[in-house]
């Protein structure tokens, strides 16, 4: 069939049909849509509230949402929880992003040489991979947390240690397969050297996959923060995030229940809204979606 | 043309389309597949559809099966199979005459077998779907048609996977899946394209014997005037999705009326049995000489047994001077390509020399034989995998220079320069491959191989994926190039037509060795072994064609 080729369709990357995939693709839109709500909010959001995150008013305590300008509330130190949420979703986004990008650099690296190379370079990097997996990440993180001063840049870097295996993983898949086409080939009859070969030539074509375990990888990290910091080891109060509130609010879960719905729902809507878009641009980078 | 056919009895045709138009969704080259065809597939006879890549010959085929994809719509015109109008026919009735009426073989028998099921399934699935006969009279059906399909031991066949089978002999089994239910037509889409010529030359007889003893009509789509001049009685050219001329097969080949016609027929690469004249510009003495090459593939692990070693290439050697081609011919598996990447050190070597240009390079590292790999470049052979997708022309061109030391606004000139050698316009320097076709893009690889000034460039099947008439285009671009810069050529190809153009010797592989070498005029006139004489007599088209329409009139 091959009269029914498309005539050269993708211009520019805001034309391609990976593009028109992603945006019929209307969970990943709205995905879209709340993370760049929430990240407004979490940015502009304590410049426009009335109060301080750290303002403390004992005599505002425990007030219910909507009440006066505490549009969200209070908590048990008459701190603004609106104004703490946003300030706590800068820390939790910004560990997830930051742990994203690290653990997605190192996967990549691993992945890239272990698929390009082989032999027994990529057994042993494979190996570490698989070691790493078969480590319980959770007790892993909560040790390591427990051993070492916690604070954002260790969480970012615990998180990332935990998780960039599995972008490992989907590189190699992908290099050990791209590895095998004919431009590959000519890279080398031109004399490129293997580096050159790997990270300009073969990478840019694994770059769907990795965006696609980026994104997801945002997800994950997000919500390890949130653990770790619910648990008590992670980022440490006063600095707020969306783990420690909800640790703060166990107690008083009859009492103040908005203390641990508002930074709950905080999380739930940026995991869910990441694990959309990770699905979105998953359909949006799959050729055979075409087909169906 | 279309006032050309006359009208025929329903009972006359057994495929008669009139004014057929098949759309095309938006956004594609053009709006439609097919526009306004009309044709008969008369009883008893084989109509060969011919036309190049794009021209919608396999479109009339799937809409003639009813197999378009959803997308794709039959906008108006009309089909009449066995004289029942099938264009809006319901689903379930295409799905009652599929098969019984009309069957298919497809181009690869590879993917067309479902690998999980035995021969022998597959064949009786088709009759247990329509609820034909008893599940013991199904089988002795199938082994019928296996002997039928001619393959060996059909007993055994029966239960064999298809991955235990040749090429041939898949298609041999997809032959016989279709002729399951008797059908009265039989649609035949490039079934030959993926074979080897002595394997296309049996499937061929094959076919136009069973058409022959059960009266079928077969409807042969190709791309080949040379499987047209073997198989033949009547002949539809298509260009674009039109048809340009119709006719018997005498009339269009003998003497085709349309340009289009011409053009095809004259691009078809004939056997010239004529040696190259030697060009003057051709120095004396050897650039590569290769002595008692050898590569050995292992798979399976000695550890657990039931390791196989194939010796891909063994014990090769020949000589090629400055200036000349040689070319390096056999069937897949023969080792012609593995020879071709150890000549270029994609692979190494395990024993033997390759001396080049006096230094055997056989045993240098890869760090060794860096500096030298601007003087031996590769043209390949698929142009749509081989150019990076996410590079421009510019990239892909000029990142080989560059990394050998070239400043890049010098690269930059050279490639433009080289572009329009090439024949493809300086603004390609921009753009990515996707923009281009397959023709443009191995213009692109050659260009590529050019940036460097090689002494030595070896083509690896570097015209099988393009269509004819852009294939005679890229020979003559080589030969020209050739002739400019003196370079020594090694053109490896399945193709014997192709490798008669071009090559000042030919060296004939089968399973790993030279069997034979020598110039075009003894490997096709006079060849010396029974391998080379069995692989000319394959050539489809080639044969005297009084003989087959004597056959064809018993």
């Amino acid at each position: 069939m091959t009269a029914i080729a498309a005539k050269s369709g993708q211009d520019r990357w805001w034309n391609s049909r990976t593009t028109h995939r992603f945006l019929g693709h209307h969970l990943a839109l709205l995905g879209m849509v709340m993370i760049v709500c929430l990240t407004l909010a979490c940015v502009l959001g304590p410049h426009l509230l009335p109060y301080d995150s750290l303002y403390i008013d004992l005599r505002a305590r425990f007030s219910p949402p909507l009440t006066g300008y505490h549009y969200l509330g209070t908590d048990p130190l008459g701190r603004d929880v609106a104004a703490r949420l946003f300030m706590a979703g800068r820390t939790s986004l910004l560990v997830g992003f930051s742990a994203m990008l690290l653990s997605t650099l190192i996967g990549t690296f691993v992945g890239v040489i272990a698929g390009y190379r082989g032999g027994w370079i990529g057994t042993i990097l494979m190996r570490t991979v698989d070691g790493f997996l078969s480590f319980p990440s959770i007790f892993l993180v909560l040790a390591l947390a427990a051993a070492l001063k916690p604070g954002p840049i260790m969480i970012t870097v615990v998180i990332a240690a935990s998780s960039w295996m599995e972008v490992a993983r989907i590189v190699e898949a992908e290099v050990r397969s791209l590895r095998e086409r004919e431009f590959v080939q000519a890279g080398r009859m031109l004399g490129l050297s293997g580096t050159h070969i790997m990270f300009r030539e073969i990478l840019p074509n694994a770059i769907g996959p990795i965006i696609v375990a980026a994104t997801l990888t945002v997800a994950r990290a997000i919500l390890m923060e949130a653990y770790i910091s619910f648990l008590g080891y992670g980022i440490q109060p006063p600095l707020p995030s969306w783990g420690n509130m909800l640790n703060g609010a166990q107690q008083y879960l009859n009492s103040a229940p908005w203390l641990a719905i508002i930074p709950g729902a905080a999380i739930t809507i940026a995991v869910t809204s990441f694990n959309f878009i990770g699905d979105g641009l998953r359909d949006a980078f799959d050729v055979r979606a075409d087909h169906s | 043309m279309v006032a050309k056919i006359e009208a025929v009895n329903a009972g006359d045709a057994a495929v008669s389309v009139r004014g057929l138009t098949v759309d095309l969704p938006k956004g594609m080259e053009r709006a439609h597949a097919v526009e306004n065809i009309s044709f008969d597939l008369k009883r008893g006879q084989i109509l060969c559809i011919i036309g190049e890549s794009g021209s919608g010959k396999s479109v009339t085929a799937n809409t003639i099966m009813g197999l378009l994809p959803k997308i794709i719509r039959c906008s108006s015109g009309s089909i009449h199979l066995d004289g029942t109008a099938i264009v809006d026919a319901s689903p379930q009735k295409l799905r009652d005459m599929r098969g019984r009426v009309v069957s298919m073989i497809f181009q690869d028998p590879l993917s067309a077998l479902n690998p999980l099921m035995t021969v022998g399934e597959q064949i009786t699935e088709a009759m247990t779907a329509h609820g034909v006969g008893t599940k013991a009279s199904r089988r002795s059906r199938a082994i019928e048609l296996l002997t039928e399909v001619g393959l060996p031991d059909p007993e055994l066949m029966y239960f064999q996977y298809p991955f235990r089978l040749s090429g041939g002999q898949r298609q041999r089994v997809m032959i016989a899946m279709a002729l399951a239910l008797e059908p009265s037509v039989l649609i035949a889409d490039e079934p030959t394209t993926a074979l080897d010529v002595t394997t296309q030359a049996q499937i061929l007889e094959l076919i136009r014997d069973i058409q022959r003893r059960k009266g079928m009509s077969v409807m042969f789509i190709t791309h080949d005037f040379g499987v047209v001049a073997e198989i033949a009685d009547s002949v539809v050219v298509m260009e674009k999705g039109r048809i340009v001329e119709q006719g018997t097969a005498e009339q269009v080949l003998n003497s085709p009326a349309h340009p289009y016609t011409k053009r095809l027929i004259a691009a078809v690469p004939r056997l010239t049995g004529e040696d190259r004249v030697p060009q003057e510009t051709a120095s004396k003495g050897s650039i590569l000489k290769v002595e008692g090459l050898s590569k050995t593939y292992r798979s399976g692990s000695v550890l657990f047994g039931g390791q196989r070693v194939v010796n891909a290439v063994n014990d090769v050697s020949f000589d090629l001077a400055h200036g000349r081609t040689l070319g390096v011919v056999g069937e897949s598996g023969s080792g012609k390509s593995s020879l071709g990447r150890l000549l270029i050190k994609l692979q190494d070597s395990d024993g033997g020399r390759i001396l080049f240009e006096g230094h055997d390079i056989a045993k240098l590292s890869e760090s060794e034989f860096r500096p030298l790999r601007p003087r031996i470049q590769m043209i390949f052979q698929d142009p749509f995998a081989s150019l990076n997708p996410r590079s421009t022309i510019g990239q892909i061109l000029t990142v080989g220079p560059v990394a050998h030391g070239m400043s890049y606004s010098q690269a930059r000139e050279e490639a433009r320069a080289l572009l329009s050698h090439v024949g493809l316009d300086a603004g390609a320097y921009g753009r990515y491959p996707h923009e281009f076709s397959g023709g443009q893009r191995q213009r692109i690889g050659i260009a590529r191989a050019l940036m460097f000034k090689p002494k030595l460039l070896v083509a690896d099947e570097a015209v099988s994926a393009l269509d004819v008439s852009i294939q005679a285009q890229i020979l003559e671009l080589l030969d020209q190039i050739q002739r400019e810069t003196g370079v020594s050529m090694i053109f490896i190809t399945h193709d014997l037509r192709v490798a008669s153009q071009i090559c000042d010797e030919i060296a004939v592989m089968q399973k790993g060795r030279i069997v034979e070498h020598g110039p075009p005029s003894q490997i096709f006139l006079n060849p010396q072994s029974a391998y080379t004489r069995e692989l000319v007599a394959a050539i489809p088209g080639e044969r005297p064609r009084n003989t087959r329409m004597n056959a064809a009139n018993y």
